[in-house]
Order: C-alpha cells, then structure tokens, then sequence
C-alpha cells in the first residue's frame, strides 16, 4: 500500500510548489467569480499560487481545523473567533461585506416584499404556508437564516419537510432547488446575483441591517499545522487587506453589480504582523 | 520409464455419491503393457475409475499404486485426454506450446511435427475453439503426448467423433501403445475395444466383473452381464 | 438542445478549459485503472481459483464493496491523507494523486468482483484440465487472466466507466481546485451550483461522447472475441 501511494505521489509531483497555499473557502465567492478575478492579479503582485477549496463555511472551518489549509476565507464570525481563540488561526480580520437577501417568486405568496423587517419577513412566509428551501448544511447562510427563525421566534424543524425545505447543499444546489419549487430561500447577494438559473424568481426582500453579511479572512496558525506555509498565508492575507486588494475587491461587478465591499477602513487599521 | 508405473494396483476402491456407493470396492491389477480397454454399461464406474487413477477424484476408501507410486506421485508421468476437449482461447500452436513451455522454448519444431501427427500442421495458427470437434480432440491428444507420458488416460475420447478422426486417434494411440506408453482406455465402442484392446477390463455396478485378454474376452466372456452387454441386451 | 450545440462548441472550438478538465479526468481515471486492475485481476482470478476459509467470505465482501457510495470512500481516503491524517505527511490531500487514490478504492473491488465471476465461470471449464496438465499457482493465474482476457477487458471498462463518471469521492479528495483537481464531473456539480445548467449539460455531454466510444470500443472487442471462440 505504501509503495502504491509513494508510486502515485510521484505520478503527479508538481503539487508542492513552494508559493503555493490552500485556501478552505465558503462557496460564495468562488461561485461568484470574484477568485478568478482576483487571484491572477494576486499572482501578479505577489508570485503567490492559490488553490480554493470552497466548501460550506461549516465544513471549512473543520478541514482548517485538521490543516488541510493554510488560509480560512468564511462568513460566520463567532465561529471564526471560536476557531482563532483554541488556537487553530494566527489572528481574525474583516475582510469584505455585503447582505443576505430572501429570493422568492415573482408572484410572492407571502407577500414578503411588504414586509417592514425580516422577522416580519419570515413570520408572513410560515403563516402564508409557503415553502422554504434551506442549505441545512451547517454553512455561514445557514446559521445566519437559523438565527434569523430564532429570532422571529419560529422552530422551522417542526415544518421540516412539509414546508421547510433542507437540501443539505450549497447555496447553488438550494437556490436550483428554490428555483423549481418556487419557495423562499435565504441568499447572500453575491451568490445570487452571478447565479444563472433565477427563472421566474426575483429579491424579493433586502437592504436590512440584521442581513448584514460580513466575510472574515484568517491564516492557520503554522504552530499548531506545521505544513502552512505561513509566509505565503499572511503575503496573501495582507494583500487582500492591503488597499490594492481592498479596491480590487471593490471594483469586482457582475452585470453591472459590485458583489462585495471593502471593509471600513478603521476595522483592519491596527493588524500586525505576526 | 514405463517400468516405473507398472503395475498398477488398484485395491478395495470405494466412493459413494450420496447415498450410492458408486465405486463398490474396487481390486484390479494390471501389470501388462500395452492397451488396457475398460467397458461395461452406463454408471458401471468406469469414468470415475479414470478419475481416480489420475488423481482428479479422491476416493473414500482404499488405495491406488502405480509400481512403486502414489497417484500424487506418478501425476507427471500421467496424461488424460477428456471426452470432451478443453482447448485454451489461443491458436492451436499456443495450445502446444503452454502445454510445454520448455519445449515451445528449446525446440518449437517439436511442437509443429506433433500437429504434423494429429494432421493439424495447416491449423496451426487458427483459433483452437475454431476447429470442429474431431480436429479438437486430435489436438488434445497432440497435447497430452507432448510430455510423453507413462500413462495415458483416454475417457470415451472418440465418442461422437467423425470416423476420420477416430482413425487418426486410435493409429497415434496404437503407436504410442508400440512405444512403450501404458495406455488405459474406456470406450463404449466395441469396434474400438476389438481393434485396440490388448486386454478388457469389464466393469458393471461399481465394481470389476472381468478381467481377460482382449481375444478372450470377445469371444467368450466369462460374466452373464458381459456377455449380455456384448450382445446388446444391455444398451449403453 | 442548447446543451448540445454549446457542447459541440466547445469541442470544435478546442476550448482549452474543457480539454484541460477533460485531459485530467481521464488521466486520473487512467492511471487509477491501471493500478486498480493490477490488483483487482489477480485478486479475482485468484479468489476465484483457489479454495481455502473464508473465500467466500472475501468474495461477499468483495461484492459488498463495490457498491460502496463514492461519497463514504472520499470521506475514508480524506481522513487517510488530511495533514492531521495518518497518511498526511505525504502531502497528498488536494492533489490529483490523491483522486487516484480515491478512485482505486473505489473500483478495485468492482474489478476483482467481476473478474472472479468471470474466471470462475472459466475455472469449471479448465480445472480438469489444468488438473491434468499440473497447472497450479502463478501459471494457472495468468493462464485465466490471458485467456479471459476479452471478457476482462468489459471488467475493466466496467471499473473506467464508474471511475470518470463518479463525483462524490474526488471532490471530497480534489476540493475541486481550478487547474488542479477539476474534472469533469466536479466542474459539471460547479456549473450547477452557479445555476449555468447549460454549460453543465455542455459538459455531461461531453462526458457522454467519451462514454459512448469506450463501449464502442468494448463492443467491438467483444465481437472480434466471438468471432474466435475466444469469448
């Protein structure tokens, strides 16, 4: 077994070039194009080859958290601080924003688009019977939208299956499935907007404080995964943060749409170098 | 070499399948050279006499000694062609050749002269499973006499077969008979036994009714049962 | 319909995203095959020759492992190869090889499976025979392995075929990683989750065309196999 793993290991060698990290990575940003805008202007900058791995913002924090990756990229902040306070990342910053949004039919059963806030939002979907369709997937989306239940005070569980949809996949499998069923999902912006398969759907709901979606970036600490390449972790870390990174983030558009925005720049003033 | 396997001594052989004692306590010895032909009617044993002495079946009781051998023993010395041919998914040549890879390797012309006497030399290099069932069974019998065995088995190997291959078979069997080879040989074809046989085993119900030379035999049998299958009161 | 003339597009356009994806997947899946097969026949042939305890026992676990979800697979060889994984210091996680690995797991079982059933069948024909002519051991093994080898080959493609059409284990291995470790099938679950059902169909339909020559190509080995007996 070992000479047979050692065989393919040499069968495809190239793998390990010096310059090159991982990066576990939420879904959005991958399938909204912004790393292919992105990385080849890195690559310029700074030499710096990196390979995504875009999984739910769950199940990327728990690959980081076993070293299969040298830079975490995801949105659920006390998770994110959870992950760097046991020890598992070199430090936490903002990265970029944008919001979450409800997409719906056009024809909007539940007549979300009226409502005055996303509590609001959510209780008119419940009392309206409509379906729901969610990632179920332990994802950055998904804690957000149980959050957002929670707080309308709803336990979609008992639904579960009737109304309350759970695909247990990305948000581009659960906006496919939203789609065709024509059921209210949760969505970021940016995932939505580069989405190509809407149909007859639309936002039907946005714009609201509490859908504030914030993105974190934070390089594995190499003490604890002796395989990061922590130089070339922290060189991509800062050029993202840094204000040629930050603009380009900024000057990132999907049909005339910017996706994501750059953080406040007060939020990542005082990072210090490790 | 023939020395070696002779005589053969088979004692008390018994088998059973089931609840049928198939071989019924067998004693026979055979210690003259030459065509040894074994008959008698349908589930007299024969076959699985065969069987035994080549090693392929493991009988409950008793033993089998060929001169000074085991059956397990003497098995490189042995060679059995089946009633039903089993040729490899290769040419004809191939099939000699991985019968005999030291041969195929120091002299292949070998291999050509043994399809030369079955009259197969033009088939060399068709696909063996091609040939009809006559040309098969020749090709067997090349096969089996490549390792020139002590011992050649033949189970009812000429049964259903065109006449000119039967021919071709018994000639090389008689010859290789002349050259030393025990040759033991069960046919249901009392032509064939007439014209090969140098002595008759007589078979019926598991066990050894008779024992003659050939010419005695046919022309009296000493058994009721062999005397009534050699006038066809008993079919098969 | 649209599916089909973008997939013609991208295959006369030479779209060099589409060969490169494509040149992998069958890469990995090639390489995966080899080693698989150099295993799974001899396995096989030999199980199926062979007598001893808990033959069939092996046997049953071998059937039991090629229905194996792709997924379950991924999950063990990803657990196997994670830097915190026993295997992790080969650095192999994210890596093509590491697909490879993946897919050896996954269709060496069905290899061997077949394979036996095929020698077996073969084995009533020949073990009088091989008997008689004191074939045993390594000898027998290869003798089986060369002379089934037509019904073989439908094993092997049998085992490409669930290689370059499975998804769930190499992304899990892969991460999918742009001129990585994208394959067709992961680019085709990528394109999904971007809702570009079109370019995904595109590319299943690709995939499709590949699929259909290799049992082109199976069939006419098959035929040129009755013609001699030698099927």
């Amino acid at each position: 077994m070992k000479h047979l793993v050692i065989f393919v290991a040499l069968a495809f060698s190239t793998h390990t070039l010096a310059d090159t990290i991982i990066v576990q990575s939420t879904t959005s940003t991958q399938n909204s194009g912004l790393y292919d805008y992105l990385l080849p202007l890195l690559k310029k900058d700074t030499g710096v080859q990196v390979n995504i791995v875009a999984v739910g913002t769950g199940q990327a924090i728990k690959n980081a958290m076993r070293c299969d990756g040298d830079v975490l990229l995801v949105h659920a902040r006390s998770d994110e601080e959870k992950f760097v306070a046991d020890g598992y990342g070199e430090y936490r910053r903002d990265l970029m924003y944008n919001d979450f949004v409800i997409i719906g039919p056009k024809a909007d059963p539940a007549n979300v688009a009226g409502a005055g806030d996303v509590i609001e939002a959510l209780r008119r979907i419940r009392q309206a019977g409509a379906r729901f369709a969610s990632r179920g997937d332990d994802s950055g989306t998904h804690k957000k939208e149980r959050s957002l239940w929670q707080a309308a005070a709803i336990d979609p569980d008992a639904g579960s299956g009737q109304w309350y949809l759970e695909t247990g996949s990305g948000m581009g499998a659960t906006l496919n499935t939203g789609v065709s069923l024509g059921a209210y999902v949760l969505s970021d912006r940016a995932t939505w907007i580069s989405f190509a398969n809407k149909q007859d759907s639309t936002i039907l709901f946005e714009g609201k404080p509490a859908l504030f979606n914030q993105y974190g970036i934070i390089p594995v600490n190499a003490d604890k995964c002796p395989n990061v390449n922590r130089e070339a972790a922290n060189t991509f870390t800062q050029w993202l943060l840094s204000e040629t990174g930050q603009a380009a983030i900024a000057a990132y558009q999907v049909e005339g749409k910017q996706l994501f925005f750059r953080t406040p720049a007060r939020l990542h003033s005082t990072i210090e170098l490790k | 070499m023939p020395s070696s396997i002779m005589p053969i001594r088979i004692c008390d052989l018994r088998l059973t399948k089931g609840e049928r004692a198939v071989l019924g306590g067998v004693d026979l010895t055979i210690d003259k050279s030459g065509i040894t032909v074994i008959m008698g009617p349908n589930g007299a044993g024969k076959t699985l006499l065969l069987r035994c002495l080549h090693g392929l079946i493991r009988p409950d009781q008793g033993q089998i000694t060929l001169g000074h051998l085991r059956v397990a023993d003497s098995r490189d010395q042995q060679a059995m062609v089946f009633q039903q041919p089993v040729l490899l998914r290769r040419t004809a040549l191939q099939n000699l050749a991985f019968a005999a890879p030291v041969i195929a390797k120091s002299r292949p012309q070998r291999l050509i002269e043994a399809l030369e006497s079955v009259h197969l030399a033009d088939r060399a290099h068709q696909p063996a499973r091609m040939l009809s069932g006559g040309e098969q069974q020749r090709l067997a019998l090349a096969r089996a006499l490549l390792g020139k065995p002590a011992l050649l088995l033949l189970d009812e190997a000429t049964a259903s077969l065109d006449p000119a291959s039967v021919l071709v078979i018994e000639s090389l069997v008689k010859a290789q008979s002349a050259q030393g080879t025990k040759v033991i040989l069960v046919s249901h074809d009392q032509g064939q036994a007439r014209r090969l046989a140098d002595d008759v085993v007589f078979m019926s119900d598991g066990q050894v009714a008779e024992q003659s030379p050939a010419n005695q035999f046919f022309a009296s049998p000493r058994t009721p049962v062999a005397k009534a299958y050699l006038a066809g009161e008993i079919l098969l | 319909m649209n599916a089909l003339a973008e997939a013609f597009r991208l295959i006369i356009t030479l779209d060099p995203d589409l060969f490169e994806i494509l040149w992998l997947s069958i890469r990995v899946s090639l390489i995966a095959l080899v080693i698989a097969a150099v295993i799974g026949l001899p396995l096989g042939t030999w199980l199926a020759i062979t007598r001893f305890p808990g033959r069939k026992f092996c046997i049953l676990l071998l059937n039991a492992l090629m229905g194996m979800p792709p997924v379950v697979v991924g999950l063990i060889v990803y657990l196997l190869l994670s830097r915190s994984g026993p295997l992790g210091w080969l650095g192999l996680l994210y890596t093509p090889s590491a697909m490879i690995i993946a897919q050896v797991v996954l269709i060496t079982p069905i290899i061997a499976a077949l394979s036996n059933q095929v020698i077996e069948n073969l084995h009533q024909e020949y073990s009088d025979t091989f008997y008689s002519m004191g074939i045993t051991g390594r000898r027998a093994v290869v003798a089986y392995l060369v002379d089934a080898r037509y019904a073989l080959t439908t094993c092997i493609l049998a085992g490409f075929g669930r290689a370059i059409a499975e998804v769930g284990a190499v992304i899990i291995v892969g991460g999918n990683i742009d001129h990585v470790t994208r394959v067709m099938t992961t680019a085709i679950a990528l394109e999904t989750s971007k809702g570009n059902l079109t370019l995904a169909l595109a590319l299943g339909t690709v995939l499709l065309t590949l699929s259909l020559l290799v049992n082109a190509l199976v069939i006419g080995v098959r035929e040129y196999a009755a013609e001699r007996q030698y099927a």
